[in-house]
């Protein structure tokens, strides 16, 4: 029964395992050893799940208090782990999904210098992000919070010697310290106001916080999870992340780590139900993070630059979700994203490898004939993300927009939102389809890559040619330390991936079709999700009436098709000039990034500087000018220290004799 | 009474006698003395007033190890020469004593003269003096329960005291570094090496005698270092 | 003639412990300054036997007891520092030790 903490435990062990003996084993042991321990965990994950299963509904809450950790008078944190429907569904999708991409990693890393070290990574991250899920208390949550942070800036910077891949991991990890700040007075205050930061405290407690208590509280939270989760205006990192490697952006900033924000906040919900405004701020702040970063998707040339503002443009979705209390559309949309996601990037990842490291996808085309399974599985990815029934991703975001719509009078603005990203979703998804699977083979033309592809996809603007110039130079950089990641050659014939990529694409594949079973909206008895997570909700959550639902869900497909349609117009027919599409500032993600340098290194420095001079004038003045007074008092009254012990002895005669003086002059006489 | 009074006299005007010899005398083992002579005057007060085991290690431990040890001290650095006290070094510094020792004297005896013949104050409560205990069991009694702590720590202070003392007085040799022995027979070298040790110290002892007398240089130096 | 009382053993106290601090002050032999710190403990001891009898207290001879131990630890250390010094620089007085000044 109590097998909760090896779930956390295993791949720990397989972390310190690998730390000690990571080389001996080698390539592929390290491998081999990494995977079966984290497929273990997920055995465990299982059990665990069986055994709550068995349990009736209210009591499917598991705690198990390992020791007392930080005992500090009436402050006492312990090692304990909570498993209750919310942290097992994580749990399992966690481990299931890491197992996949341990194994697909076996492949992906094949002779790479560091093979066991990435292996020893991904095993601690995994450990961190079950420690966070599983955490029966804020701090411990914080702890995995904090460890998925630093393996998420070790992987993102793997490569190392690249520059360009080491300032991505610092950007990384300097933009999550934002949000951890939000998280630790979070943390203080619920510990203030609560006085336990217990989840099995909060929730009893959570009705009796203040409105504005409750609302501050969710803000931090939600600071929190908008570094993690990587959402405006925070969402910069996450772009830059994909320096790491493949098999890295698929588990760690698609389909597990990113999410934590989500979780964090239906973990927190009873408070959330409190929160009154702040639930408004998380749903719009979620909606035009997915509106802005799916219009920057359209215009990016990099395969997995798209799939990454793909992601937080979905994280917008499950944020547009939980913001509007509609939790069990928050986690479903978590849980299938997790799968096609997981799917596309593990697909990208193996087009990637088969084209000898090129991300460019104007280099791509008609990989269909070289990569059948990768094409086959990617196909299914793409109709789950665009939406399309049956498959996982319509069922999901059908729901969050559903609950959108429902939401207030503000409703339908969000739903509208929500049905431009979908539109924007499957435009983005067929270009990306369009320009990799099919079409001619464009890096067997011989020319700059600027003539050498179709007019009509790439006849850019200056702007762009001066984009390809410095991703040429970078790429001339990247080629520096790595001469086999950047050899396309034109008589390159792209080769279908090992078994173990495959296999896990193929898994995916499965899930991302069929994941959608669990929760769908015809009746409660097809809602096993929403039934399974009830005990763990404070909220209900009211979807529309079923007819308005029906025309909901039509008007999805409907805008996922014509968003296909439109995309295979631009792309495939040239009905449509695409650079009218791609517009530079797309390209350039809405200057986010400029700006925040310019900010930065205009105003932002100056007011750096100000602070600098204050600081050394003033403050050092203050502080120097002290030590100065002392130094010169302290020369004056050199002297009285003759180092003759007899003076000093009559100094202490000297002060007694003043002391019964005055206890003399003291009494009553 | 009488009787009482009359020791109390004698003992009173032996132990002013013995300070006034330690303060006066310019001898330092006539010094020892004279503070054996207060520091027995001091035990026969103690058993005036009921203090027996006291009154006991004041003669053992005071009078027969201390001073002895001062004694020893004394007998081992040569010191016992007569000392010059017809003038102070340091300006000013006698009379500034003699004045604080008035004024404290003064004050003092201001203190305890004005207030009567009696000590005002609580009586004891919780360890009053019991007459038919004896004054060995009633000490040890408070030794081993309210201060144990104290008396256990004293056991540390005396333990590091010894240390101290022993590292202190220890007569630093050179210490021989095996690792720096050539190659060769162990014997032979050992031999070679306390050789080149003793010479090393005679060069040291040489240098600290050449230390001491030329007393210009060592103030140079001092002014030196300031 | 008068009676004895705890009066004419604290005065007596007093004295000692004054004379010792004078010549504590004057002396620079470090012997007999450390004789002199001897002269000032034992009049403080006497006070506190003293007090002890007045009060009918047993912890003053306690505390005498405690004295007494430091007395003898404070004894061997600094007498141990003393032939230190004087193995050094033989034949030097406390006045000759100044290496602290300022």
């Amino acid at each position: 029964m109590n097998l909760i903490w090896l779930i956390p435990c295993l791949p720990l062990f397989g972390f310190l395992v690998l730390l000690v003996a990571g080389r001996k084993l080698g390539d592929p042991g390290a491998g081999w050893w990494g995977t079966g321990i984290v497929a273990a965990s997920f055995l465990v994950v299982v059990k665990v799940f069986f055994d709550l299963l068995a349990l009736p509904e209210e009591e499917r809450s598991l705690t198990q208090t390992l020791f007392t950790w930080i005992p500090s008078g009436s402050f006492k944190v312990s090692i304990g782990f909570l498993a209750d429907p919310l942290s097992i569904l994580m749990c399992l999708f966690i481990t299931g999904i890491g197992a996949l991409i341990h194994l697909y990693s076996i492949g992906y890393m094949k002779g790479d210098e560091k093979f066991s070290k990435f292996f020893l990574y991904l095993n601690l991250f995994l450990a961190s992000m079950l420690l966070l899920v599983l955490g029966d208390n804020l701090l411990l949550t914080f702890l995995g919070w904090e460890g998925v942070g630093t393996c998420s800036y070790l992987l993102i910077s793997f490569w190392h010697t690249d520059p360009a891949n080491a300032s991505a991991g610092k950007k990384a990890f300097v933009t999550n310290r934002i949000g951890d700040f939000g998280f630790m007075l979070g943390t203080f205050l619920v510990w203030v106001t609560v006085g336990s930061i217990n989840y099995a405290d909060i929730g009893p407690a959570a009705p009796m916080i203040a409105a504005g208590t409750a609302t501050a509280i969710a803000l931090l939270f939600f600071l929190g999870a908008v570094g993690k989760s990587a959402q405006l205006p925070l969402s910069v990192w996450l772009p830059d992340a994909m320096a790491g490697p493949t098999p890295v952006s698929a588990l760690i900033h698609a389909a597990t780590m990113v999410t934590a924000g989500v979780y964090l906040i239906t973990r927190l919900n009873p408070i959330m139900a409190q929160a009154g405004w702040a639930n408004d701020v998380i749903a719009w702040t979620g909606a035009i993070t997915a509106l802005v970063a799916a219009s920057i998707a359209i215009a990016q040339t990099d395969i997995k630059k798209v799939l990454a503002y793909s992601t937080v443009s979905q994280l917008g979705y499950m944020f547009l979700a939980v913001g509007t209390q509609n939790y069990v559309a928050g986690v479903f949309h978590m849980v299938t994203h997790a799968f096609f996601k997981a799917l596309l990037f593990l697909g990208a990842g193996s087009v990637i490898m088969a084209m000898s490291h090129e991300q460019d996808m104007r280099k791509f085309g008609n990989l269909r004939k070289y990569l059948p399974v990768t094409f086959a599985t990617f196909m299914i990815g793409w109709l789950a993300i665009s939406g399309i029934p049956p498959l996982a991703g319509f069922w999901s975001k059908d729901e969050v927009l559903a609950g959108a719509f429902n939401a207030g009078p503000a409703g339908p603005v969000l739903w509208f939102i929500g049905l431009l990203v979908a539109l924007m979703t499957a435009f983005y998804m067929t270009r990306v389809v369009i320009m990799t699977f099919f079409g001619s083979e464009k890096w067997r033309l011989t020319d700059a890559p600027h003539e050498a592809v179709e007019s009509a996809d790439l006849e850019s603007e200056a702007v762009e040619s001066m984009d390809l110039v410095t991703a040429s130079v970078a790429a001339a950089d990247h080629g520096g330390g790595h001469d086999d990641h950047h050899g396309l050659s034109p008589d390159h014939t792209p080769q279908e991936s090992h078994w173990t990529m495959t296999a896990p694409l193929v898994i995916l594949a499965g899930l991302s079709i069929f994941a959608g079973g669990i929760n769908l909206p015809f009746g409660s008895d097809f809602k096993h999700l929403e039934r399974w997570l009830e005990p763990t909700l404070a909220y209900e959550h009211e979807l529309p009436p079923v007819p308005v639902l029906v025309l909901l869900a039509f008007a999805a497909i409907a805008v996922a098709s014509l968003g296909i349609f439109l995309a295979y117009l631009v792309y495939s027919k040239h009905k449509i000039a695409a650079k009218k599409i791609e517009r530079p500032v797309l390209a350039h993600a809405w200057y986010i990034d400029e700006t925040y340098a310019k900010v930065a290194g205009g105003p932002g420095e100056a007011g750096f500087q100000g602070l600098a001079d204050f600081d050394g004038t003033v403050v050092d003045g203050a502080v120097n000018g002290v030590g100065a007074g002392v130094l010169g008092i302290g020369n004056k009254l050199r002297p009285v220290q003759s180092g003759l012990v007899r003076s000093y002895a009559l100094g202490i005669s000297i002060g007694g004799a003043l002391l019964l003086a005055f206890i003399v002059t003291r009494m009553n006489l | 009474m009488r009787v009482e009074m009359f020791t109390f006299l004698l003992t009173a005007a032996i132990c002013l006698a013995g300070s006034a010899g330690v303060v006066l005398l310019r001898n330092p083992v006539h010094n020892a003395l004279s503070l054996v002579a207060t520091l027995f005057g001091v035990a026969v007060l103690f058993i005036q007033q009921g203090a027996y085991f006291l009154a006991a290690i004041q003669v053992i431990v005071y009078a027969g190890a201390i001073v002895i040890l001062f004694l020893f001290v004394i007998m081992l650095l040569g010191v016992d020469k007569a000392e010059g006290l017809d003038r102070d070094p340091i300006l000013g510094q006698r009379p500034a004593a003699i004045a604080a020792g008035v004024a404290i004297l003064g004050l003092s005896l201001t203190a305890l003269l004005s207030v009567g013949s009696r000590v005002t104050g609580q009586a004891s409560t919780l360890a009053a003096i019991d007459g038919s205990e004896p004054n060995i069991n009633a000490l040890a009694k408070v030794l081993f329960t309210d201060y144990v702590f104290a008396f256990e720590i004293t056991s540390v202070l005396l333990t590091v005291a010894v240390v101290g003392a022993v590292v202190l007085s220890r007569k630093a040799g050179p210490a021989i570094d095996v690792a720096e022995f050539p190659e060769g027979t162990t014997a032979d070298l050992l031999q070679a090496k306390y050789d080149a040790a003793a010479v090393e110290q005679e060069v040291l002892e040489e240098v600290a005698t050449e230390d001491e007398t030329p007393e210009g240089e060592a103030e140079t130096t001092e002014e030196a270092l300031r | 003639m008068l009676a004895l009382n705890e009066t004419w053993y604290l005065v007596l106290a007093a004295m000692i412990f004054t004379i010792g601090s004078v010549g504590l002050l004057t002396r620079k032999n470090p012997l007999v300054m450390f004789m002199c710190v001897e002269l000032m403990l034992n009049a403080v001891n006497l006070t506190f036997v003293t007090f002890s009898k007045a009060l009918d207290d047993i912890a003053g001879q306690a505390i005498v007891f405690f004295v007494m131990v430091v007395a003898a630890a404070e004894v061997v250390v600094g007498l141990g520092i003393i032939v230190a010094i004087m193995r050094r620089r033989q034949g030097a007085n406390a006045d000759d030790i100044s290496l602290l000044r300022g």
